[in-house]
């Protein structure tokens, strides 16, 4: 009876050492659940979390510092995925950080009244502003995010902020209206 | 008439069945086809199928030749635009289209001149001898696509790239109700159809042809077996498929002729076969061998709604209200439009969109036939619908994990073989409008997927962006730290301001010895000078190249600013969250 215990206690020693040895030798590098948490980001890098774009704000998350609900661009369902992701329970987005967009946007540079100061490009986290020194600059809608951190260092004030109308090609079909969801089991 | 009757009638076929499906009241006309009057304008969308829209060629002001391309094809998936008479180009610009959304897009819309003048174009007398390349560029250039429905790019689906073809598959089903325009080509155009299918045969590799049409178009089977009789292609065979919806579906069609069954979310040519419509061998075929342009299709203006129920050869670009008119108007004021048939086809939000490539039917309902919508009930897990899919899809699941909007679950259970077909939500009592809830669906897994794309996109610039200001910064500290290091090799070895301090020092204090010595050296007195200059002009050229890289660096970096502001959120959080955090 004491050399079973014996010996189960010794195996028990032995494994935890090769586990724990195993767990310092074959450590990975890079931070998989970083790369998680910023895949559900929506990469605008608008800053609006408090962090200088999505991987560091994705980084705090995982490092515990920062919480899930500091998205705004990314809104409910971004913090309803991170949750998902993290077994957290979802809680609404935090105001402090700001309100989703009910509408995607993007910048749009009035050409006739930029004087080509650069400014809006330095700010730009994505490099979607084209145009050089005194010269007109506009951007290129495809690769913004509607991030609008553009707009506070422009000058003369001449970019708007656009609404991203949908096209033939970019439609969804609305939800149908689903009168089953009312609850009718008592009827 | 004996001989053509005997072929492929001499034994029966055999013939495979696919599940479900539903006997529909076929409400079908069969009127031979008649041209249209030409329209005064025609609008032309740029975007008439999936992949990406075609480029406008032409200007406000351009006069244009039928068959001249308006439009050029612009990456793989796109086909040009042709004009389909000749006339004026009045506008680029948006205009109500055809399409579910009720939006509108980018169009080119012609002043017909009413000559329909002709451009030259260049016929092929054996296509044999062209290189099959060659063959599919003029398929694309003709700008022919699918006239089954879907009009995806024909050229793309004669190249059957490394897959190995034994059989075409032209459908000539046509198995929804109303609609009857692939009947009246068949009966009218027999011979360009089997023509057409000896084109697509050799550009695909393919041994047999095989016509599968619906049983209740007796016209057109016995015009392509005359035509197959006259044309003696003992490689094209007509079999007839019993009437039953969705038999005109690609994936029911194969499996009914061949038993062979396209494997999830792939095509037909995974399993050796390509399938085309045979309206799109026809046009295939006149592409290739008289260089005509697709630029008018059949289509079948019907239903109860309309005076006189025809099949129109219409120009493309034609608005909706002159067929209509053509059809003898509308029975009624207030007449719903839908485009395509009443299963598959979607409402028109006005008569002025224009006939596409992609129409086949326009059907014009009265208020009487319009099904009431009926509150949607909740499922009762009858099953009905799951016995009725064509595809042999759960319909009732894909239902609950849409609706709760679970859509990776739905792809689980397939979503993407739903061919949309209507038969689910046409049986379910509960009068449940699954077909809308799967198009939600697919619709907002496609616009995730986009968002995908471009958050990847962006995240890559971002880091790309981050790298060029890191390199910048770590440029500009690597030019301070040389000039520092060079200021201080200057200190330490021959500094010349120092030296001529210091030389001036001990000249003073050589003075008492020998003053005038001191003050009679000139060219000491100049060399001392002209090292001082030389080490100003050092100092200023080292600060230039560093200004430039300031300038270079953004001052107030967002990035910077942003990092300042996590930080000092941080600290305050530290301080002041602490509590809340552990309650
Ligand atoms: S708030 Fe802006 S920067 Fe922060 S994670 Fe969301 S999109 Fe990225
Ligand atoms: S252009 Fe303006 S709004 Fe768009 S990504 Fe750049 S900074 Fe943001
Ligand atoms: S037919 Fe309608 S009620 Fe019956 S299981 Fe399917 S969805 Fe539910
Ligand atoms: S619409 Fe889709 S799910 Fe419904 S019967 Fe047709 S293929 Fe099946």
């Amino acid at each position: 009876m004491l050399s079973a215990v014996l010996a189960l206690t010794a195996l028990a020693v032995v494994f935890g050492l090769v586990l724990g040895f195993a767990a310092v030798r074959f450590k990975v590098e890079g931070d998989p659940l970083v790369e998680q948490i910023d895949k559900i980001l929506p990469q605008t890098q608008c800053g609006q979390c408090n962090y200088p774009g999505c991987r560091p704000y994705a980084q705090a998350i995982a490092d515990g510092e920062a919480d899930i609900n500091q998205c705004p661009p990314g809104g409910d369902e971004g913090v309803i995925k991170l949750a998902e992701l993290l077994g957290r329970e979802p809680k609404p987005l935090n105001p402090d950080n700001g309100v989703e967009k009910s509408m995607p946007t993007v910048a749009f540079i009035r050409e006739d009244e930029c004087i080509g100061c650069t400014l809006c490009i330095q700010a730009c986290p994505v490099d979607a502003i084209v145009g050089a020194r005194q010269q007109m600059h506009t951007v290129i809608v495809d690769e913004c995010t509607g991030c609008d951190l553009c707009i506070p260092p422009c000058p003369v004030d001449c970019i708007d902020v656009v609404p991203v109308e949908p096209t033939v090609s970019t439609w969804t079909w609305p939800k149908p209206i689903d009168v089953a969801e009312l609850p009718r089991e008592a009827a | 008439m004996g001989r053509p009757q005997t072929i492929g009638s001499q034994a029966k076929p055999q013939l495979w069945d696919f599940p479900g499906g539903l006997h529909l009241p076929e409400h079908k006309i069969d009127a031979p086809i008649r041209s249209m009057p030409l329209p005064k304008t025609l609008v032309f969308p740029l975007a008439q199928h999936i992949g990406a829209p075609a480029k406008p060629v032409v200007e406000v002001g351009d006069k244009v030749l039928r068959g001249q391309v308006i439009a050029e094809a612009d990456g793989y998936v796109s086909t040009p635009v042709h004009a389909s008479t000749s006339g004026k180009v009045i506008a680029i610009e948006e205009r109500p289209v055809a399409h579910p959304s009720g939006l509108s897009a980018r169009c080119i819309v012609l002043a017909s001149d009413g000559r329909d003048k002709a451009a030259p174009g260049r016929t092929v007398e054996d296509f044999k001898a062209l290189e099959l390349v060659e063959l599919r560029n003029i398929v694309r250039d003709a700008g022919v696509v699918g006239l089954g429905g879907a009009a995806f790019p024909s050229f793309i689906k004669l190249n059957p790239g490394s897959a190995r073809i034994d059989t075409l598959v032209l459908n000539g089903a046509e198995c929804e109700p109303y609609i009857a325009c692939d009947q009246a080509v068949m009966a009218e155009e027999p011979a360009d159809i089997v023509r057409g299918a000896q084109l697509i045969m050799h550009a695909v590799g393919a041994r047999q042809t095989i016509i599968g049409i619906e049983d209740n178009k007796p016209r057109g089977i016995a015009a392509l077996r005359k035509a197959i009789g006259e044309q003696q292609a003992s490689n094209v065979r007509v079999v007839v498929v019993p009437s039953r919806y969705p038999q005109g579906g690609e994936k029911q069609l194969i499996q009914t002729l061949t038993g062979r069954e396209i494997p999830s979310e792939g095509l037909p040519l995974d399993i050796g076969i390509v399938c085309h419509n045979v309206a799109t061998a026809s046009a295939v075929w006149r592409a290739v061998v008289y260089g005509e342009p697709l630029t008018e299709r059949v289509i079948t203006v019907t239903g109860p709604g309309i005076k006189t129920p025809s099949n129109l050869r219409v120009r493309l670009g034609t608005p909706v209200e002159d067929l209509v008119a053509a059809a003898g108007g509308l029975a009624e004021q207030g007449a719903r439009l839908v485009m395509g048939g009443p299963m598959m086809g979607f409402a028109l939000p006005n008569a002025r969109v224009p006939a596409v490539k992609a129409t086949n039917c326009i059907l014009a309902l009265r208020q009487a036939d319009v099904r009431p919508e009926e509150p949607a009930m909740p499922c009762i897990r009858c099953g009905a619908c799951a016995e009725v899919c064509p595809a042999g899809l759960l319909p009732q699941q894909l239902y609950w994990h849409a609706r709760a909007g679970e859509f990776d679950k739905t792809q689980n259970y397939n979503l993407f073989d739903c061919i949309e077909c209507g038969c689910c939500a046409q049986v379910c009592p509960s009068h449940i409008p699954l077909v809308q809830h799967y198009r939600f669906a697919k619709t907002e897994i496609w616009a995730e997927e986009r968002e995908k794309r471009k958050a990847d996109a962006a995240r890559e610039r971002h880091e790309f962006r981050n790298a060029r200001l890191e390199r910048i910064d770590a440029e500009k500290k690597a030019a301070r730290a040389a000039k520092k290091a060079a200021l201080q090799a200057k200190k330490a070895g021959g500094d010349p301001v120092g030296d001529a301090i210091a030389k001036a020092k001990a000249a003073k204090q050589a003075a008492p010895e020998s003053d005038s010595k001191a003050t009679d050296d000139p060219i000491a007195a100049a060399k001392a000078k002209a090292q001082a200059r030389k080490a100003q002009k050092a100092q200023a050229e080292g600060a230039v190249p560093s200004a430039a890289a300031a300038q270079e660096a953004p001052k107030d970096d967002p990035v910077a600013a942003a990092l300042a502001k996590a930080k000092a959120a941080k600290a305050a959080k530290q301080s002041d969250d602490k509590p809340d955090s552990d309650a």
